[in-house]
């Protein structure tokens, strides 16, 4: 990879009239069309309105006007962000088509700071998977090897940020599905702390664990972002009121003095060269004046499977509404049962029907207590479990992915062993808790490691903090 | 302890989600489903009487907004997205049976 | 009701539509008859990626209505109920389930009695769905024929209408205490201006919960849940009808099936509702979108001091002023009248006059209780008091003068004008001396003639009499 302006290089320079957005939004066009045919990261390009963006973005700066932070910067946006006017599809045949009246918040935010939206990016269909395999539209290719997968779900945003197809990546990550392609993909992704980035236009796959974050090349832009689409959003009921942390401002402090635990539960079971990376990562932290020691966080044993009863009992309600009466998709049917029926059979993909079903089984009279409820219980002891944990420790250290980057369909048929890729990320989305995945180094195959940071809630500060030394430290 | 998954589980949560299965996709949905389900019964089998059950990650109570009227959709805007629609509503294929 | 040894249970669920300007978790407008799907917007319709936020003056109606019904109010949480309906935009309902924020009260009906209600929740309300039938199409032969098929309409401005449901327990016993507890139930709507509360409407909805079992025993017996009840008539006559089949069914030695019933006005019955393969299964869970709703000791207070008197308050203290039984007041207050009737004691009238008048005579009327000139009321039945209006001239003067006017201007005008007293006299001489057989018939005691006299002095006067005093002047005269 040559070295590319990062966003707030391409950001800085737009706004002061070094650059034209103008030409930036051309560069990366340009990217796209020599890779994409391979790759397959978007659901679409909006070559012609980012054009148009980049051109008023210009005459702004012409004028005198600052357009903001994010003046001229490429974005692109995982399929299930809503778009006002332009399709969002979630990567299901259920919604092809549909154009939401409205935009996200996040997208208003970005727009806002004279972001570029230059394309809505392939994921698993409705952000279920761990690979952007599950989707209706084709997978997408690990833009460093193309015989891998590039992680999932948001694997189409974390492939565009490291083909050079854009500067930056939004996702959404529900138990992993944007550091775990972060990860893969050698790239930063943050799935910040519930609440703290506004959910209102993001579509629901697990609403009590989703949260849309940033994927970029680095610890720095994924602060600039977080900082330009985080807070208060009233349109969210679960929206935090409370003034975030500038993090951009907080980059360089460092991490001396910070108390680190690598948590023992999370990095067990990953592969030996993978946790290899982790252990470096530890030392290099200790060398920046960190104090790390080991840490455990018990209940983060039973995380995968509260997770895999949570998300699909909450999917199995959220995505009810696919029924073809008011958008998307219908198969006709005699009546409106039949109707339904056929609409969703015929709508939503093998991935997504085993989910819906998972969920509803997990939530029937019956098996509530069982499942659902139990799962919820074991929701509390993760939360109490991390809180001990953060009693000891600033911040939390694990691998993001117990593997690098796997081959296409290696587990398409076996969906246990795809759910297994999120074992460390899912407890953060169980907590609420912020985490990220920071690049740190390859496997014994030269794909990307990804180390994770966690934090308690709101503890982006420290986490950033960690994650910006760790960045340097391979410099 | 619940009982293993069994095929007709599966037909059952399918007819309740409104989606049909092929009888060769309701033997691998239950394998599938069962093999999950085993997984999650390390779950199942904890006791945990006197944890109280954490339904969102959020400590937020009493989030209200005001009784203000704002500016909804525009009416062709929205049944333009609709498969089907007649005299302003949407139309759908005819209904058996009430609603709860 | 004890009908050939049985007694009737009935529960009902009243659903109740919220007098808000906005829906219950967006900023559309909560009213009755727009144009279809003129009131919606991407959270009310259910699109992918939006979010509800709970208004604040629905949960303000909502205490409202609880701390009226006397129940605790407290913590509470929203749940999806889930189930495909194509009226639900989101295919699942949020209400409120295991953790409702109204529980446990009660509610007095004016004839003593009292039924227990055992929650009162928040919900959203559905769009609504029209059933179209295809087109009649005539072929040549004339046999008539369905040309394409049937279909249905959706519209949902309704969708996310802030309803209130309210939940009794199994505690009335005949149709008329549950029309009792529905026309008391309203009343207290009303008056805390929680609903416009209109049952024609839809804003007011029952469902009748009914079984029966044999006088003496108390063990619940299977129930129906009897749905379509438009009018309290409905639902006097449904609920009879049911008890009564249900009775004939156990006795010709069948058993009731639990099940919803639907109540034909026109056929005057109930008939069963095509059951479903399995019973639904809600799969009820925390709605993960909305946070608990907890109101604090200070908001609960606030709520409770403004709830304006209830109609049980207002029957009591008008029953103990007028001096009579709280349920003979009941029409009174229910229409709103008891500041009229309190205004007319206040000024010296008899209570069962202002009371009849009221009654009949107001209340009859279609007027706003609210324009009811008070004043007016209480100057006519002064006159009619005093004897200078018969009561037939009283009420066709009270109803010149209801919302407003002079009663005795409208008198003089309607040539109501009182005879004075020798005029009368004169006139009763006259009657007197020209029936001379009746009069000595009368004068021996034959009270039955009065009426007859009465007549004749009506006709000299052209019905100005009043026939008190000419009642009073015949007893005077023949020295009784
Ligand atoms: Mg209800
Ligand atoms: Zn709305």
């Amino acid at each position: 990879m040559t070295a590319r302006a990062t966003a707030a290089e391409l950001g800085a320079d737009v706004r002061a009239g070094r650059r034209r957005a103008a030409d930036v939004v051309e560069q990366h066009l340009r990217a796209i069309e020599a890779r994409e045919a391979d790759v397959h990261a978007f659901n679409l390009v909006l070559a012609e309105s980012a054009r148009a963006e980049a051109a008023a973005i210009d005459a702004r700066v012409a004028a005198g006007e600052d357009p903001g932070p994010l003046a001229g910067v490429p974005v692109v946006l995982k399929d299930n962000i809503c778009t006002r006017g332009v399709p969002t599809t979630c990567s299901s045949r259920i919604l092809e088509g549909w154009r939401p009246p409205y935009d996200a918040t996040v997208v208003t935010r970005l727009r806002a700071a004279g972001a570029v939206i230059l394309g809505k990016t392939n994921c698993d269909e409705f952000a279920m998977g761990s690979s952007t395999e599950n989707s209706a539209f084709g997978p997408t290719r690990n833009p460093l090897d193309l015989t891998k997968v590039p992680g999932g779900s948001s694997g189409g945003s974390a492939a565009a940020v490291v083909a050079g197809f854009a500067a930056v990546g939004l996702g959404s990550d529900t138990g992993g599905s944007i550091r775990q392609p972060a990860s893969l993909c050698g790239v930063v992704g943050v799935k910040p702390t519930y609440g703290r980035v506004s959910r209102y236009g993001l579509v629901a796959y697990a609403s009590s664990l989703d949260q849309i974050g940033p994927l970029t090349s680095t610890v720095a832009d994924a602060a600039l972002v977080l900082d330009v689409i985080g807070g208060y959003d009233p349109a969210d009921s679960t929206s935090i009121p409370d003034p975030p942390v500038e993090l951009s401002a907080v980059l360089g402090e460092g991490v001396d003095g910070l108390r680190v635990g690598v948590v023992q539960e999370l990095t067990t079971d990953a592969n030996p060269d993978v946790v290899a990376r982790v252990v470096a990562a530890a030392a290099a932290l200790e060398a920046a004046g960190a104090k790390v020691e080991e840490a455990s966080v018990p209940a983060a044993s039973y995380a995968l499977s509260a997770y895999y009863l949570i998300a699909p009992a909450e999917a199995s309600s959220n995505l009810a509404r696919y029924d073809g009466v008011r958008y998307g998709l219908r198969v006709d049917g005699a009546d409106v049962d039949a109707m339904f029926a056929a609409t969703r059979t015929a709508g939503f993909g093998a991935e997504v029907k085993r989910r819906i079903m998972l969920g509803t089984y997990a939530l029937s009279a019956g098996y509530y207590d069982a499942y659902y409820g139990k799962a919820q219980r074991v929701r509390t002891l993760l939360i109490r479990d991390f809180e001990a944990a953060y009693d000891r420790f600033d911040v939390l250290l694990s691998p993001t992915s117990p593997t690098t980057a796997f081959p296409l369909g290696a587990k398409m048929d076996d969906p246990l062993a795809m759910y297994l890729m999120d074992v460390a990320t899912i407890p953060a989305n169980l907590a609420g808790i912020p985490a990220m995945s920071v690049p740190y180094g390859a496997g014994d195959d030269g794909l990307p490691v990804g180390v994770q940071v966690l934090a308690p809630a709101l503890g982006e500060a420290a986490m950033f903090r960690t994650a910006a030394v760790l960045e340097a430290s391979l410099r | 302890m619940a009982e293993r998954l069994t095929r007709d589980d599966v037909l059952k949560v399918a007819r309740l989600a409104r989606l049909e299965v092929t009888d060769e996709e309701a033997d691998r949905f239950t394998d599938q489903l069962a093999a999950v389900l085993d997984h999650a019964a390390d779950v199942a089998a904890l006791d945990l009487t006197g944890v109280p059950p954490t339904a969102r990650p959020v400590p937020l109570v009493n989030v209200l907004r005001e009784d203000e009227v704002r500016p909804g959709l525009d009416r062709d805007e929205v049944l333009a997205a609709a498969p089907a629609a007649e005299d302003g509503r949407f139309r759908v294929p005819p209904i058996l049976g009430d609603g709860p | 009701m004890t009908v050939d040894g049985w007694e009737t249970v009935i529960g009902l669920e009243v659903h109740c539509e919220l007098a808000t300007a906005t829906k219950l978790f967006c900023g559309c407008r909560n009213t009755f008859g727009s144009e279809p799907n003129t009131n919606v917007c991407p959270v009310c319709l259910g699109l992918p990626g939006s979010l509800p936020v709970l208004n604040r003056q629905a949960v303000e109606l909502a205490m409202r209505i609880g701390t009226a019904l006397n129940c605790e109010v407290r913590r509470s949480i929203f749940a999806r109920k889930n189930y495909f309906y194509p009226d639900m935009p989101k295919d699942y309902q949020v209400s409120q389930y295991d953790l409702p924020l109204n529980v446990g009260g009660h509610l007095d009906l004016p004839d003593g009695s009292r039924v227990g209600i055992e929650r009162a929740h928040v919900e959203e309300d559905t769009g609504k769905t029209t059933h179209c039938h295809g087109v009649q199409a005539r072929s040549r032969g004339g046999t008539g024929r369905i040309a394409g098929a049937s279909y249905a309409l959706v519209d949902y401005n309704r969708a996310g209408v802030p309803l209130v449901e309210i939940v009794s327990a199994p505690e009335i016993r005949s149709p008329e205490q549950a029309k009792a507890y529905v026309t008391e139930l309203r009343g207290i709507l009303l008056a805390i201006g929680a609903s416009d509360a209109r049952m024609e409407e839809g804003s007011m909805r029952v469902d009748a919960n009914v079984s029966v079992r044999r006088s003496g025993t108390d063990q619940l017996g299977t129930r129906a849940e009897i749905k379509n009840l438009n009018s309290v008539r409905s639902l006097v006559r449904a609920i009879a009808y049911e008890a009564r089949r249900q009775a004939d069914l156990i006795e010709a030695g069948g058993t009731v099936v639990q099940e919803t019933r639907h109540w034909d006005e026109d056929a005057g019955r109930t008939s069963s509702l095509r059951s479903k393969e399995e019973a639904e299964d809600y799969r009820y869970f925390p709605e993960p979108d909305l946070v608990p709703l907890d109101p604090d000791d200070f908001w609960k207070k606030a709520v409770r001091a403004a709830i304006p008197p209830l109609p049980v308050e207002r029957r009591e203290a008008l029953a103990a002023a007028a001096g009579v039984e709280p349920g003979e007041v009941a029409l009174v207050v229910e229409t709103g009248l008891d500041p009229l009737v309190k205004a007319a004691l206040h000024a010296g009238i008899d209570p069962r006059l202002a009371l009849t008048r009221a009654t009949n005579e107001v209340a009859g009327r279609d007027v706003d209780p609210a324009s009811v000139d008070a004043t007016a009321f209480a100057a006519t039945l002064r006159l009619e008091q005093d004897g200078r209006l018969t009561a037939t001239q009283s009420k066709q003067v009270l109803a010149r003068v209801v919302t407003g006017g002079d009663p005795a201007a409208v008198a003089a005008e309607l040539g109501f004008e009182a005879l004075a007293t020798d005029t009368l006299a004169a006139a009763v001489d006259e009657a007197i001396t020209a029936n001379p057989a009746e009069w000595e018939r009368y004068s021996a005691g034959e009270d039955k003639l009065t009426g007859f006299f009465v007549g004749k002095v009506m006709a000299a006067t052209r019905g100005k009499a009043d026939g008190k005093a000419v009642t009073a002047l015949l007893r005077e005269r023949r020295g009784s």
